[in-house]
């Protein structure tokens, strides 16, 4: 499904007198439908910057990102147009970030729900899947109605995991999606991983935890420094 | 016109004053100036392109002088570009509004464009009512019936979280957030398919900011409207806008993918906006 092939990406701060900083060099990797890669390496060695590249928040600056979407068009988002980006984040590539998209006076139940409106499902439809995934990742359902932007750092990162998975994506991005959650949420995460993966969902992975990594991955891309 | 493109600007230009043919080679975000050296001429845009997709929002980001307002004033037809195309969807697909004459445009601008200024002063008659104003914009473009207008300006107002009784109020006793709420009624008045929104919560209170914002992302939700919006504030254009565009000086140096010129910013004028904002 997704095949990059001499990957990198170097930052050029014009700022600070033309600093050049290597994110990452020459990664090469495939994944197929319903398969995990990990990706591992130190502290620094480019692994967020390198999913930052397939989603296209960062622009590449060497190799190419062959993708095959929903309907076997093969793109390579390296270079792909931005509109073609943006149909592709919508239908089908999904990113579990650090960051959870807080928007000011919108509930985390209708902020959930929106990712499935976007994709031709109705307002219903999407708050009973968002109330589904809520209610596994054990957020309290006083908070469901409540704006995410008073969350705590765990509370964000489920609302996280729910926003990307919502509406099952054909590639999943994940970024360090249990860092800051405590045993039993971070199992029930897993398991929806899981599931999903089950489901033929392709998943591309960054996860401190060395024995998480191993579980879910069928196979790992190593970043040095 | 593409598969769900809607409007097509291509190499739109604006100057103020008799020009030379040094004029574009001598100014813009390389030499940070819009005044050619030459004759004096102010280039206010020059080859400025982009496309906009059917339910996108656009970000303009830029500082004094690059020409934002210019841009969308320019599209509004409120001043005459002095070069380039736009071309739009649907009604005269495949003529250059810029091109058409100024009765025609005119109707095009009232049956299927909105404006939300970032003075309310501009956008609105201080001295009618809030629901006359709104009714200004349907009878421009050709409702006349009474009835209809009087139920139509009621549901904006309603869509625009405008207490009923505003409606025979005029707009100089009410607070700037309203204001502004009656500009946007008034700008969808006609369920036009391209809104533009020129700095619209400058000025006005955090609090009242997230409101107009939370209301303009939810009517662009639910009715698929496509926007220009053009902000000086980051904040503002990573909440509403898909792909932005950076301009200095009268030119794009950079577009992209909103969160990618957050980020991911590449030219030296972009990283310095990016790393400048709070």
């Amino acid at each position: 499904m997704i095949r990059a092939e001499a990957l990198s990406k170097t930052f050029h701060l014009h700022v600070r007198g033309g600093a050049r900083i290597d994110a990452f060099r020459d990664v090469s990797f495939r994944v197929s439908a319903g398969q995990f890669l990990g990706v591992s390496g130190p502290s620094g060695s480019g692994k967020s910057s390198l999913l930052k590249c397939l989603y296209r928040t960062y622009m590449p600056t060497g190799g190419t990102i062959w993708y095959t979407d929903c309907e076997s068009r093969d793109r390579d988002l390296a270079v792909a147009d931005d509109h073609v980006i943006l149909d592709l984040r919508r239908r089908e590539i999904g990113y579990v970030s650090q960051f959870f998209p807080v928007i000011p006076r919108v509930s985390a139940l209708d902020t959930l729900a929106n990712g499935m409106v976007g994709r031709g499902f109705t307002r219903l439809e999407g708050q009973a899947r968002a109330r589904d995934l809520l209610a596994r990742l054990g957020i309290p359902r006083t908070l469901w109605d409540l704006f995410p932007s008073t969350f705590s750092g765990g509370e964000k990162q489920r609302l996280n995991i729910i926003h990307a998975v919502i509406s099952r994506p054909r590639l999943l991005l994940l970024d360090e999606p249990t860092a800051s959650l405590d045993a039993a949420s971070a199992a029930e995460a897993v398991s929806l991983i899981e599931e999903l993966k089950r489901d033929g969902t392709a998943m591309i992975g960054v996860f401190h935890d060395r024995a998480l990594l191993s579980r879910l991955s069928d196979s790992v891309v190593e970043l040095k420094r | 016109m593409n598969d769900g493109m809607l409007l097509d600007v291509s190499g739109l230009g604006k100057r103020y004053g008799a020009g030379c043919p040094d004029c574009a080679s001598t100014t813009g975000p390389d030499f940070s100036t819009n005044v050619c050296p030459k004759c004096g001429t102010v280039v206010a845009l020059d080859a400025l392109s982009f496309d906009l997709k059917q339910g996108e929002i656009l970000g303009v980001v830029g500082e004094s002088g690059s020409g934002k307002s210019t841009l969308i004033q320019c599209l509004y037809f409120d001043v005459a570009p002095s070069s380039g195309s736009v071309f739009m969807a649907g009604e005269a697909e495949g003529k250059d509004l810029l091109a058409l004459p100024r009765a025609h445009q005119r109707r095009l601008r009232a049956r299927r464009m909105g404006m939300v200024y970032q003075n309310p002063l501009r956008g609105l008659r201080m001295d009618i009512t809030s629901g006359a104003n709104v009714a200004e914009k349907l009878l421009e473009a050709g409702t006349f019936h009474f009835r209809r207008i009087r139920d139509r300006t009621a549901e904006l107002l309603d869509g625009t979280e405008i207490p009923a009784r505003y409606i025979d109020v005029p707009p100089r006793s009410l607070s700037g957030g309203m204001q502004q709420r009656i500009q946007i009624a008034k700008a969808l008045a006609n369920n036009p398919p391209l809104v533009l929104l020129d700095e619209v919560t400058s000025g006005l209170d955090v609090s009242v900011q997230a409101r107009v914002l939370d209301l303009i992302r939810e009517l662009q939700r639910d009715l698929g409207i496509s926007m220009i919006v053009v902000s000086h504030d980051m904040g503002v254009i990573r909440l509403l806008a898909d792909r932005t565009v950076v301009l200095k000086n009268g030119r794009v140096v950079e577009r992209g993918l909103t969160d990618q010129i957050l980020e991911d910013p590449r030219h030296p004028y972009s990283q310095l906006l990016v790393h400048s904002t709070l």
